[in-house]
């Protein structure tokens, strides 16, 4: 069983990786750019830290030289090169891995595993073989070894060097040194002698010492500074804390529970790391450059002038500002994020659903009784239902960037593999859809993705002979558009071979030979099972399973796919996804007694029976309206409803549109918009066609949802001789 | 004068009679200064310096780089307690690279 902690962990590196991720592939871009350099450190730097205190060893052990390495190209020691960042990329991956293992509860890494990263490790490191494996198999025996290593430089070094006037106002640097041996030991003294002038130009009364001290002493900083108390206007002193201290700082600096923003000078003061005077020094120097110079001259950061004074380390500082800054994101991210349980936000949308069709309820019956005066409270209740169904439902959106940018990945990946050059754009990743979807058009997106890679792109090869620019580019696209999600894979790759897809199609036997189709009934045949137009198939796609599973998966979402393609010029793949699977406006129409709902989203115009401005053509199902021509068809016919009476009412037309398909149905009444909060149908009723699922009316009737898709099709089926129009 | 002349077993050597601090740092410099203009070969003891401090030993690192410099042979002798305190303080034995040799006398008291 993991614990929440361990969960905590393996939640925060995958982020984290994912972050590293994205970082390393813009540093693929952009070689020199600190700001990734630094967030692939930071990433790998901050699992190695958590990995530690959970124990993890191998994670540490692993990231250990990999943080090494990134340490070494942040000060410029390593270049960044291709080679490098793909090791880097494989580094991720290893780790990605390694926390995989713990998440699936595995207390030992398989040797495999430990194996695959010393291997990476060796490349990283080809001069010096890192043992990372030694490491873990005999950590206790290393902890004893570096125990000593510490002990041998623990110590506080502090250079004191002292102004020619000291000896004149009666100072002795030497009772201050002797004063020091009362902190603790002198472990090393080294009194300056080269910089001693020659005998002739020495002033016996002058002072000319300067002193470095290695001292070992549990005392704190301030403690040890009080000792020069006295000295402070007649010398240089900087106190260097030993290496425990500054781990301790680092520690103390970690565990600092900001609640509030401090400044970078109190946090460091706070940890010990600084004392108070050294800060009033420091910022007096800032300020005094800011008055002396003020109008060319940027302000120094408080840190940059600690640090070139050497009161403090740079890691030190380093840290505290890398604290400054969670600390400001934490206040930032809580004010903006909580995270919830996504089943507690689903039980709320479900709760909410419920009220919206008591909600109705309650409105059937005050319309029933005609009370006026309740009326007036229902309405304002119906505002409300409306209002929280619509920040429920918001709850659950998530921006689409972060699945997109997942594929920055995948591209780099495979064109590599398949030595193809193509750059991935990302446009429109703020387009905000339900998470349940977003989860399920990733599978779907990778598969188009890859395909495209794969069949769509030519080599670069081929490209610059066609006089194609040498890279590709593929396009990943969202937005909105009446209610739905528009996702848009564009490539400007070969295009689809409709001869070929045809040919094959005619093979499997799905089309009579010579049988007449569009080019865009053609382009269509893709999604059928088993087609595929790439003569040998790579481990990447051209199976011929893939296209239609991906329609099958976009179906199941309540979605359509389009594709357009153009021979040489690119193929666009389309899809159109509703925002929400919970409750959305619709559209109620009756048939005899019977009620459905259209997706209000979907319904272009209503137009009433006793108007001329629309015919049906009952021998070719089409219907006219104001000359436009488009497959129709009929509710009651479709789902076989009995009239009773024999009578027919009067009856209307709905035109409905998705994507660029357009047709009419044709239904005895209309009875306006309605908030449907729909119910999945039992699985017995899923293969029924025409219908995508049902929703509880405010009387309790059941009303069925209508497929709209699925009913364009069938229509434009049916109206087999008239050519589903394209709306311009 | 602070740096009187000895004799002990027919060998000379100079003797610094007074402390070696900064209220005596110019008149010693002087004197030492006039010193090691006159000798080649020098031996200064220090068993009779009665005090001493950052300034005095300021002089004895000055004189002694001043000597090198000057490829004269230079040796402080006779160190005594407090002396050698201060060398081992801010260890400087290694830099003079005089032997120190604890006083006889003190050796008993110990």
């Amino acid at each position: 069983m993991l614990d929440d902690t361990k969960k905590i962990f393996i939640q925060e590196s995958e982020e984290l990786l994912e972050q590293m991720e994205n970082a390393l592939l813009e540093m693929e871009q952009v070689p020199d750019d600190a700001e990734h350099l630094n967030s692939v450190f930071r990433a790998i730097h901050t699992i190695k830290g958590a990995a530690g205190i959970f124990g993890f060893d191998a994670i540490v052990a692993f990231t250990h030289p990999v943080e090494s390495v990134m340490d070494n190209v942040r000060n410029g020691i390593r270049l960044v090169d291709p080679d490098l960042v793909a090791l880097l990329l494989k580094c991720k991956d290893h780790t990605a891995n390694l926390v995989e293992s713990i998440s699936d509860g595995q207390e030992d890494i398989s040797e495999a595993l430990l194996e695959a990263g010393q291997t990476l490790l060796d490349e990283l490191n080809p001069e010096q073989k890192s043992g990372a494996l030694d490491v873990v198999k005999n950590k206790r025996e290393n902890i004893e070894v570096s125990d000593r290593k510490n002990a041998s430089d623990d110590n506080w070094v502090i250079s004191l060097d002292f102004k020619s006037d000291a000896l004149r106002n009666g100072l002795d640097p030497l009772s201050f040194i002797n004063y020091l041996k009362r902190m603790g030991e002198i472990v090393e003294i080294i009194t300056f002698t080269h910089d001693f002038p020659c005998w002739e130009d020495m002033e016996p009364e002058s002072c000319y010492l300067s002193f470095r001290i290695a001292l070992l002493s549990s005392a704190s900083k301030e403690e040890i500074k009080s000792v020069f108390e006295f000295a402070m206007d007649d010398c240089e002193l900087r106190i260097i804390p030993p290496r425990s201290e500054l781990e301790k700082y680092l520690a103390l600096l970690e565990e600092l529970t900001g609640e509030e923003l401090n400044k970078l000078g109190e946090l460091l003061i706070q940890v010990g790391a600084l004392t108070e005077q050294e800060l009033s020094n420091a910022l007096q120097v800032q300020s005094s450059v800011l008055s002396d110079d003020a109008a060319t001259q940027e302000v120094k950061p408080l840190g940059e002038i600690l640090v070139e004074q050497h009161v403090v380390s740079k890691g030190v500082v380093d840290k505290a500002v890398e604290k400054q800054e969670s600390i400001r994101e934490k206040i930032a991210q809580e004010t903006q994020y909580i995270r919830v349980d996504a089943d507690r936000l689903g039980q709320l949308i479900n709760l909410v659903g419920e009220l919206v069709i008591s909600n109705a309820a309650v409105k059937l019956l005050v319309e029933k009784h005609d009370l006026a005066d309740v009326q007036e409270v229902v309405n304002g209740v119906e505002g409300l239902v409306e209002n929280i169904r619509d920040h429920a439902l918001q709850l659950r959106m998530v921006q689409i960037g972060d699945t997109f940018s997942r594929f920055r990945r995948v591209v780099r990946d495979v064109s590599k593999d398949l030595n193809k050059d193509v750059e991935l754009v990302i446009t429109g990743g703020e387009a905000e859809l339900d998470k349940t979807v977003v989860e399920k058009i990733n599978d779907p997106l990778t598969h188009l993705v890859r395909n495209s890679l794969d069949h769509g792109f030519e080599t670069p090869e081929e490209r610059v002979a066609q006089g194609k620019p040498k890279k590709g580019v593929l396009r990943l696209n969202a937005l909105h558009d009446s209610g739905h999600i528009v996702i848009q894979i564009a490539d400007d790759g070969a295009g689809l071979d409709t001869k070929k897809i045809r040919k094959k199609a005619e093979e499997k036997g799905l089309i009579y030979a010579g049988q007449e189709l569009s080019h865009r009934e053609i382009l269509r045949l893709i999604f059928e099972p088993g087609l595929t137009t790439k003569d040998t198939a790579s481990n990447i796609s051209g199976r011929g399973v893939g296209m239609d599973v991906v329609k099958r998966n976009i179906d199941a979402l309540r979605g359509s796919i389009e594709v357009d393609s153009e021979r040489g010029k690119g193929t666009l793949v389309t899809i159109h996804l509703p925002l929400t699977l919970a409750i959305i406006e619709g559209f109620m129409v009756g048939v005899e007694k019977e009620r459905f709902v259209i997706p209000l989203s979907m319904v272009e115009e209503c137009v009433e029976m006793d108007t001329n401005e629309w015919h049906l053509d009952k021998n070719s199902h089409y219907v006219n309206l104001r000359g436009q021509v488009m497959p129709y068809i009929k509710l009651s016919e479709f789902f076989g409803v009995n009239y009773q009476h024999g009578r027919r009412g009067r009856e209307s037309l709905v035109v409905v549109r998705v994507g660029r398909a357009k047709a009419g149905i044709v239904v005895d009444r209309l009875f306006g918009e309605l908030q449907t909060v729909i119910k999945p149908l039992g699985k017995v009723f899923q293969g029924l066609k025409g219908v995508s699922g049902a929703t509880v009316l405010g009387s309790g009737d059941i009303a069925l949802i209508l497929d709209v898709q699925g009913l364009i099709g069938l229509a434009s089926a049916k109206a087999s001789d008239v050519k589903t129009l394209e709306s311009v | 004068m602070s740096i009187v002349t000895r004799e002990l077993n027919g060998v000379h050597f100079f003797e610094i009679n007074d402390e070696l601090t900064i209220y005596t740092a110019a008149m010693m410099k002087q004197e030492l200064q006039d010193l090691l203009s006159k000798q080649d070969e020098l031996e200064i003891s220090l068993e009779k310096v009665s005090d001493i401090d950052s300034a005095g030993v300021q002089i004895l690192i000055l004189l002694h780089q001043q000597a090198e410099k000057k490829g004269k042979a230079l040796r402080f002798i006779k160190h005594n307690r407090q002396v050698i305190d201060v060398l081992e303080t801010l260890n400087l034995e290694a830099f003079f690279g005089d032997p120190i040799v604890l006083p006889a006398k003190e050796f008993e008291y110990a």
